[in-house]
């Protein structure tokens, strides 16, 4: 029983740390310029597809995919920052200023274009991706049986939080990236270089983006042109309970949407379990309405629509 | 205001409802007229997007507040449909789980047009109570919590909904005037409500909710109104698209199709009525002329073949130009309603306009 427990606490430790990567990314760019960006999960997509040579409907050909681990992981990140400040350069510049709505259905448009820009040239069909099958061999920790992968997962998540947060308290531009998030506009007046703290914003995303890619694809094994539309409204849901602008309660919240999730897949009765997301979004509304503001919102100084 | 004149009063008001509702009549007159059935058919599926934009416009146009949750109320409506005209011999089969007096039922279409669009509307109600006391990105999100949890429960509840599969086999046949008269039914509806007094209410909490509590307007009331009567008029739409195509899944009403919806919307014109029905017209026709370039064309005597997704490739990015160039939408905030000079000096909502259009923001509507 309390292996199982164990076990069970390190599966929603894992799916938690997917989540929690891409509502980071999301928001990361939420905070610094009020813009929820539903194309962070065509980027994650994308990243996937960035190993492969476009070769038509569902033949697997690796490019990037060849290479060693070493090399391939900072390829890849590199990858999905370049996208991610492409999708800024190009289109959110010249958004500026525009209600959240429209910058949202932008960021719509932008994943579609992505999404069927992955259709041109790879097909609709998944691809089967054979990444680093030493990966799933799984490791007895104790009595335990652990896949290694999610021992992986949680380790690179961990890095991941501590370099973020080391970036943003230690360093200058992360200090002016957090003033940013706070007032933009003050910020902007005291001197902040709006649109390159913006751009590294969505660097960061894209990078994270990459991240979430590499660390789903060894366990899914297959590359698939939806495989982030799934992941984005969990992390999205994620992003609003922990309080918009709140970065540690999006990381926070999505951990808890994992182990919600994995606890209600074993709490429930037999015959109410296919229905467990809709429990999950039922608790969702529930916290909204008792905590507007989002669970981990500490200041009141929110923004009012 | 002269009281003296009623009926150029009356004009005004309904300048906006009636000039676009003769605009889609003009429109279907000609496809009927000129066009292939083929035509027709495409002419059909936009009128249904008409219905079902304008419907999420009631909430969203007027609150403000962006809501993900509308196409479950066109889900609850579609499936409501299949169970009540579906053949009662294909429902014993396909749908098991059904309650008898539903098995037994095959109702005539109108009837089950209004009984499924009033129990999304049911359901808009018994959500609302609960979600309208949010307003912001939270209501956003319950909205989108809302669909999530919709599409869930039909898409596991096999004995009555088929599953996450299709279910097919509800009667087709709808034609195109029946789909014209419900798109102007939701034009005239959105209209009416947004003029009302309900409607301005909404729209001072959109403009600024603190000082519309202050002049005693209940936020929660006018939200829950507009939500309940904006699930209606999606739900009519629900019915209509199940009755189009006679064929429906949960995936089909999915996040996919919201997005599509709210960017009808947004494209458009957010706060505008015009602008709700201008985008659709606009990303419909795009997307028509588009899908059509897909596969192999004839170029200088070479076939060359267009691989699928370069239609949609392209109407995204469109799209992307169109918010860049249009950050307000098509429209923007304005309507599209009668001249001045044929309105005389009526009231400031015609004299603001130099030449048709009006503004939607509460001082000029009151």
């Amino acid at each position: 029983m309390m292996l199982n427990l164990a076990q069970n606490l390190i599966d929603a430790l894992s799916l938690g740390s997917i989540y929690a990567l891409t509502a980071l990314g999301i928001g990361m760019i939420f905070s610094v310029m009020r813009l929820v960006n539903f194309a962070q999960g065509n980027y994650i997509a994308f990243c996937a597809f960035a190993l492969l040579v476009p070769a038509g409907e569902g033949i697997s050909r690796p490019f990037i995919g060849l290479l060693p681990g070493w090399a391939l992981v900072p390829v890849v990140i590199a990858l999905g920052m370049l996208l991610a400040m492409a999708s800024e350069i190009l289109l959110f510049r010249h958004l500026r200023g525009a209600q959240p709505a429209t910058m949202m259905i932008a960021s719509f448009g932008l994943g579609s274009a992505l999404q069927n820009l992955l259709l041109m040239l790879f097909g609709s069909r998944p691809i089967a991706i054979n990444l680093w099958p030493a990966l799933t061999q799984p490791v007895m920790i104790g009595s335990l049986m652990v896949p290694r992968l999610q021992l992986v997962i949680l380790a690179v998540t961990a890095l991941a939080l501590v370099a973020l947060t080391l970036f943003l308290r230690r360093t200058r531009f992360g200090t002016a990236m957090r003033a940013s998030s706070e007032n933009f506009l003050m910020a902007r007046m005291l001197g902040v270089p709006a649109d390159r703290v913006i751009l590294v914003a969505f660097g960061i995303s894209g990078a994270l983006a990459a991240t979430a890619s590499l660390l789903t694809l060894p366990q899914t094994g297959i590359a698939d042109i939806r495989m982030g539309d799934g992941i984005l409204l969990v992390a999205f849901v994620a992003t609003v309970v922990g309080g918009l602008g709140s970065l540690t309660g999006a990381v926070l919240s999505a951990y808890l949407i994992g182990l919600v999730s994995v606890f209600l897949q074993i709490a429930l009765p037999l015959a109410a379990r296919p229905y467990r997301d809709a429990f999950v979004y039922a608790a969702v509304i529930a916290v909204l309405m008792l905590k507007p503001d989002g669970l981990f919102s500490a200041d009141r100084r929110s923004q009012r629509i | 205001m002269s009281a003296n004149r009623p009926l150029q009063r009356l004009a005004a008001r309904h300048a906006t409802s009636v000039i676009l509702s003769l605009a889609l009549l003009a429109t279907v007159l000609l496809l009927t007229g000129l066009a292939s059935p083929l035509v027709v058919r495409v002419g059909i599926g936009t009128l249904i997007s008409v219905v079902l934009v304008v419907g999420l416009f009631i909430f969203v146009g007027n609150s403000g507040i962006l809501s993900f949750g509308h196409l479950g109320f066109a889900t609850v409506s579609a499936y409501a449909t299949a169970w009540l005209t579906m053949r009662p011999a294909m429902k014993k089969m396909l749908l098991p789980g059904l309650p008898e007096f539903i098995l037994s039922a095959q109702w005539p279409s109108f009837l089950a047009t209004l009984a499924s669009g009033l129990l999304a509307g049911l359901v808009a109600l018994a959500s609302g109570v609960f979600i309208m006391r949010l307003s912001g990105v939270a209501a956003s999100i319950a909205t989108l919590a809302l669909l999530a949890i919709v599409n869930t429960v039909y898409a596991n509840s096999d004995a009555v909904t088929g599953g996450v599969g299709s279910l097919a086999g509800i009667p087709t046949g709808l034609g195109i005037w029946t789909v014209l008269g419900w798109a102007v039914f939701a034009i005239v509806v959105a209209h009416i409500h947004a003029t009302s007094a309900a409607g301005l209410a909404l729209k001072s909490c959109r403009e600024d909710p603190i000082a519309a509590e202050a002049c005693g307007i209940r936020g929660f009331r006018v939200r829950l109104l507009a939500y309940v009567l904006s699930g209606f008029v999606c739900g009519i739409a629900g019915n209509l698209q199940a009755r189009y195509l006679g064929v429906i899944s949960p995936d089909s009403f999915y996040f996919g199709a919201t997005l599509l919806a709210l960017a009808m919307l947004i494209v458009g014109g957010m706060f505008s009525l015009t602008g709700a029905v201008a985008g659709v017209v606009a990303i419909s026709v795009a997307m028509e002329v588009l899908i059509r370039l897909e596969g192999s064309i004839e170029l200088f005597g070479f076939t060359v073949s267009i691989p699928a997704g370069t239609a949609n490739f392209l109407i995204a990015a469109a799209m992307c130009v169109a918010l860049v160039k249009r950050p307000q939408g098509l429209v923007g905030d304005r309507e599209i309603t009668l001249p001045a000079s044929l309105l005389g000096k009526l009231d400031r909502h015609a004299s603001n306009s130099k030449n048709n259009v009006g503004t939607t923001t509460v001082e000029n509507t009151l």
